[in-house]
């Protein structure tokens, strides 16, 4: 018995980098946000970088309270994506180099966003991971929590509900 | 706590208030955004103010498209817009608090809004405590009897009420 061998690393990254960079691409809110995706395997962590127009309160000052919700929101969406396109994408069902925003499958629809404010947003970088808790045919429930300079201090957290895209069979 | 807009200008929008009552509406609700640099990015504008209520709204922005395939608005602009709404209402409530800030926001999204039109926020400060703000409000396009999206929200209220 012999197994196929192992796909050459640099074909695995391309292949992921560019699912990703099509998914995020998609979002032109993002752009305008300043929010980009590290990617570690499947694990994908949201990168708000700090500019002006984020401030919300300028004699502190401090993040504006629906920049901080946005990013939340963006990031489970893309986390929650991410997941649902990830299995289809090693599995060959998605080609990659020809995945463009518009081929992609559709985004899932926010139903509820609850944002739980904890700290003060500084004017600086900010991060966030999303986890899926549930996602099934039609409904997924998502949290998402967001930090800055210490991973353990989150300064906001939320939990949202999302409606599923069709999908085919 | 955070940060939203509302602790951007608390004495402005105390100010706002009252001036506007005087007359001065237009410029003092202008200035008192201005000072906001996220609410000016999103060019947002206040519409009516005063007794815990507000209006505010925001012009369609490409920009802002959550799926290009729909050019449908996505929703952290919406909550972008509530947030600073539901702030903006605290701190013109007559027993509110000079200062604010969110605690939490819960955003229901009933449906898209339609690209091109402009949205409308209108949040009402229904109960102040001596800590605490609590606020609803509702998020409309151009079909005003069928809203994009329902907030609740609780705010801090350092030196409010009782």
């Amino acid at each position: 018995m012999s197994r196929a061998a192992p796909e050459p690393v640099q074909i695995v990254k391309q292949r992921r980098d560019a699912a990703l960079s099509a998914l995020v691409d998609g979002l032109p809110y993002a752009r305008f946000l300043g929010i980009s995706f590290d990617r570690r395997g499947d694990e994908l962590t949201g990168v708000l970088g700090f500019h002006e127009a984020l401030i919300g309160n300028p004699e502190l000052p401090a993040l504006h309270g629906g920049a901080t919700a946005a990013f939340l929101e963006v990031t489970a969406i893309v986390g929650l994506s991410w997941a649902m396109i990830w299995d289809d994408l090693e599995r060959g069902m998605l080609d990659a180099a020809t995945l463009t925003p518009e081929t992609l499958p559709r985004l899932p629809k926010t139903i509820d966003f609850t944002v739980d404010y904890l700290r003060p947003g500084l004017p600086r970088d900010a991060y966030a991971r999303a986890r899926v808790n549930r996602s099934g045919r039609r409904y997924a429930s998502v949290h998402v929590e967001a930090w800055q300079d210490n991973r353990a201090r989150i300064f906001a957290q939320a939990t949202g509900h999302f409606l599923m895209p069709p999908r085919d069979g | 706590m955070s940060d939203t807009s509302s602790d951007a200008a608390p004495e402005a929008a105390r100010d706002a208030a009252e001036d506007m009552a005087a007359g001065a509406k237009a410029d003092v609700a202008r200035r008192f955004i201005e000072q906001i640099p996220h609410a000016h990015a999103l060019a947002m504008r206040i519409d009516q103010l005063g007794e815990g209520r507000a209006e505010l709204s925001m012009p369609y922005d490409s920009r802002l498209v959550g799926d290009p395939r729909n050019g449908v608005i996505h929703g952290g602009a919406v909550s972008a817009l509530l947030d600073t709404c539901g702030g903006t209402a605290v701190l013109s409530h007559p027993e509110g608090p000079a200062h604010t800030a969110t605690i939490s926001l819960r955003i229901d999204y009933m449906r898209a809004a339609t690209p091109g039109q402009r949205l409308v926020a209108r949040a009402e400060c229904y109960h102040v405590t001596r800590s605490v703000a609590f606020v609803r409000a509702t998020a409309t396009d151009d079909d005003r009897g069928h809203p994009v999206a329902t907030a609740t929200g609780t705010f801090t209220a350092d030196g409010g009420a009782e």
